[in-house]
């Protein structure tokens, strides 16, 4: 096996606030596969943006501090360790970032040619005009018509679903190993998001690049992603292939998400499950397990000891909850969760 | 639950003079009846003028034309005091759980609020009545006394809610009051939506642009795009049997959280976007994105007809 394109070992950020330390991140770990698509699937406050944007080294120090772990990149390289002028050589020529907003992401002085060629140009010191043409290139790449009227273009021009394809083609400029959106399709309308998720699969196929896409739409996770790794209260709650989390999940967390999602042949007069209560204050984490407050299945163990990452058939798929342990009472799986029925 | 309509649009029109005599068709012709006691969901995408549709029934805007009967009398055109008699039945509940509840006063005087403009209640038995509410919607007494920020979304969207069902009207738009909100939240407001109107008899316009949650609320729908209704229907039916090709697509592109669903079924994924509703396509409005379109989608506004009994749909084909 060759080595993995990033492998996060035991991280953890925190932002230090007037209010005290919020522990965003709290030891995740992790590895991605080349041209891999990996999803990251929470709630608000999961820690998954934040998780994604440490790999770019884009949340601001202070308040933000990565306070344990490393982030191997090709084996060799810790991206913690690096200084800021060494990370911009990293961000764009090696990962690329779509965000969530493509309203208010893009410059909206500049025309969307030059900021797809803007990176271009300071990685790889190319003209103005062969820079030009690798956008024209991009554009063509991301579905867009017209690519040749559209570099001329400026972002207000351009509808939401528009704006976010020149995001993608910005993120694909310097043919990165590593493609990270953040809710690439959250802003948008179905149809358009239906468009985008076809563009990313595309140049995913097309470029072969790796993939982590950050998103709490278990659609959108069953749609793109190869593997899927489910965060809660800043740590990793399950991780597993796609059937691993869709058809065995074994966190009743995951089980909660997979539950509170309306499913199109659902029985309408039937109450959606819906999980009770709210993540717990990430100013001062709770002692045992995260989840417990919320989890009806929560033992007198959970409230005490945080769980290990159990192993569930190897190491490809873990669940961080007691009820994994060989000596854990047997509880019946909701059966109705995701695609369990099919089992 | 009767048949008899609690809220009836008439070719119900609300356009925008824009500068430089533009005009803005946000709701060009709505027709549909809402009953009592059911949720009638309305669907579409940004720009449809759903929002603008449910703004209007509630009298934050004046209609351009056409007629809104609730209750048997029409409401289009209110007095000053007419109106307040009419918010009395008529309350709204906001998308944005922030923006929507007002910073600087107590929960307690929030939801009162209304309660003492209409002259329902006050001093203890208002604080009375505040605390009923609170517990209505799951949360408790002492919160009344705390301010908007201290809640979470979930908790704020409650809040909200029971300031609408505190005058205890019959009628409640509901203007994309989950969006804000995680999926499992999402689950608890849905729900309590759905207690609220068996223990009340309340009846729902729930307006949002995610189908499956609609479905899943929504006894009717009604699907919305570039300002016209383009098809009403039962839930289930338009689920099991959508007739118009941008329901089609709308239902389709839908991702299913069931890996193995998502890959056998077959997807429409639509060409292009929304024209802007200033200058919109002459004919059917859905033509220039239309799998099925033929000429004389170009040339005349297809009627929206009755083609089952209780589904409508305005297309040529049909």
């Amino acid at each position: 096996m060759s080595t993995p394109l990033l492998e996060v070992n035991n991280l953890r950020v925190s932002f230090k606030m007037h209010a005290g330390e919020v522990q965003a991140v709290r030891g995740v770990s992790f590895t991605l596969d080349k041209g891999e698509v990996l999803a990251i699937v929470g709630e608000s406050g999961s820690g998954k943006s934040v998780t994604a944007q440490t790999l770019m080294r884009l949340t601001p120090t202070p308040p933000s501090y990565i306070k344990e772990g490393s982030i191997l990149y090709e084996g060799k390289t810790d991206i913690t360790k690096l200084s800021e002028a060494q990370m911009r050589k990293v961000r764009g020529a090696e990962m690329g970032m779509i965000f969530q907003d493509p309203m208010t992401s893009l410059n909206p002085t500049m025309t969307v040619g030059m900021q797809i060629a803007e990176g271009i140009r300071k990685h790889e010191k190319l003209s103005k005009k062969v820079a030009l043409a690798r956008a024209v290139e991009l554009l063509k790449l991301v579905g867009m018509s017209n690519p040749e009227g559209r570099i001329h273009q400026y972002p207000h021009e351009l509808s939401g679903g528009m704006r976010q394809r020149v995001m993608i083609a910005i993120a694909l400029a310097c043919h990165p190993k590593l493609l990270i959106a953040d809710e690439p399709t959250t802003a948008l309308d179905v149809t358009i998001q239906a468009q985008i998720m076809d563009v990313m699969r595309d140049v995913q196929e097309k470029t072969g690049t790796s993939i982590i896409l950050i998103t709490h739409d278990l659609g959108v996770v069953a749609e793109l992603a190869q593997r899927v790794i489910v965060m809660y209260a800043g740590q990793v709650a399950e991780q597993g292939s796609l059937h691993d989390i869709f058809y065995n999940p074994r966190h009743p967390y995951t089980w909660g998400l997979l539950k509170s999602v309306p499913r199109l042949d659902s029985d309408r007069n039937s109450d959606l499950s819906s999980i009770p209560g709210t993540p717990p204050d990430l100013y001062a984490p709770p002692k045992g397990c995260a989840f417990a407050a919320r989890c009806p299945y929560a033992m007198k163990l959970c409230l005490e000891n945080d769980p290990p990452q159990f192993e569930i058939d190897g190491p490809a798929h873990t669940a961080k909850c007691w009820l994994n342990h060989p000596d854990a009472p047997k509880v019946d799986r909701p059966i109705e969760t995701g695609g369990a029925a099919h089992v | 639950m009767s048949d008899a309509p609690i809220l009836e649009l008439t070719d119900l029109r609300k356009h925008f003079n824009l500068s430089g005599g533009r005009v803005l068709k946000a709701v060009d012709g709505l027709n549909f009846n809402v009953r009592r006691g059911e949720t009638f969901g309305l669907v579409g995408e940004s720009g449809c003028g759903k929002s603008t549709a449910g703004r209007t029934i509630m009298q934050l805007y004046e209609p351009t034309s056409g007629s809104i009967k609730f209750d048997g009398r029409d409401v289009s055109r209110l007095t000053k005091s007419e109106r307040m008699k009419f918010t009395k039945e008529m309350q709204m509940v906001f998308q944005d759980p922030y923006a929507s509840l007002n910073p600087r006063m107590t929960v307690g005087k929030i939801i009162g609020e209304g309660l003492e403009i209409h002259g329902l209640a006050s001093g203890r038995k208002r604080t009375e009545r505040v605390a009923e509410l609170l517990d209505a919607v799951g949360l408790n007494e002492e919160h009344a006394n705390r301010f908007p920020h201290e809640f979470s979304g979930g908790q704020r969207q409650r809040i909200g809610i029971a300031r609408a069902l505190a005058i205890e009207p019959k009628f409640i738009v509901a203007d994309e009051p989950i969006s804000a909100l995680d999926v499992s939240v999402q689950a608890q407001v849905v729900n309590l939506f759905k207690k609220l109107q068996r223990e009340r008899d309340l009846t729902y316009l729930f307006i949002a642009h995610d189908l499956a949650m609609v479905k899943h609320i929504s006894d009717r729908i009604g699907v919305m795009y570039l300002g016209k209704l383009v098809e009403v229907a039962d839930s289930d039916e338009l689920n099991a049997n959508p007739l118009h090709p941008y329901t089609q697509s709308l239902l389709s592109a839908i991702p299913l959280p069931d890996p193995e669903q998502q890959k056998s079924r077959e997807r429409i994924i639509l060409k292009g976007e929304i024209p802007s509703p200033l200058n919109p396509p002459s004919g059917c409005p859905f033509r220039t994105r239309c799998p099925h379109a033929m000429d004389v989608c170009a040339q005349t506004m297809p009627e929206f007809k009755e083609v089952k009994p209780g589904h409508f749909v305005a297309c040529h084909l049909y």
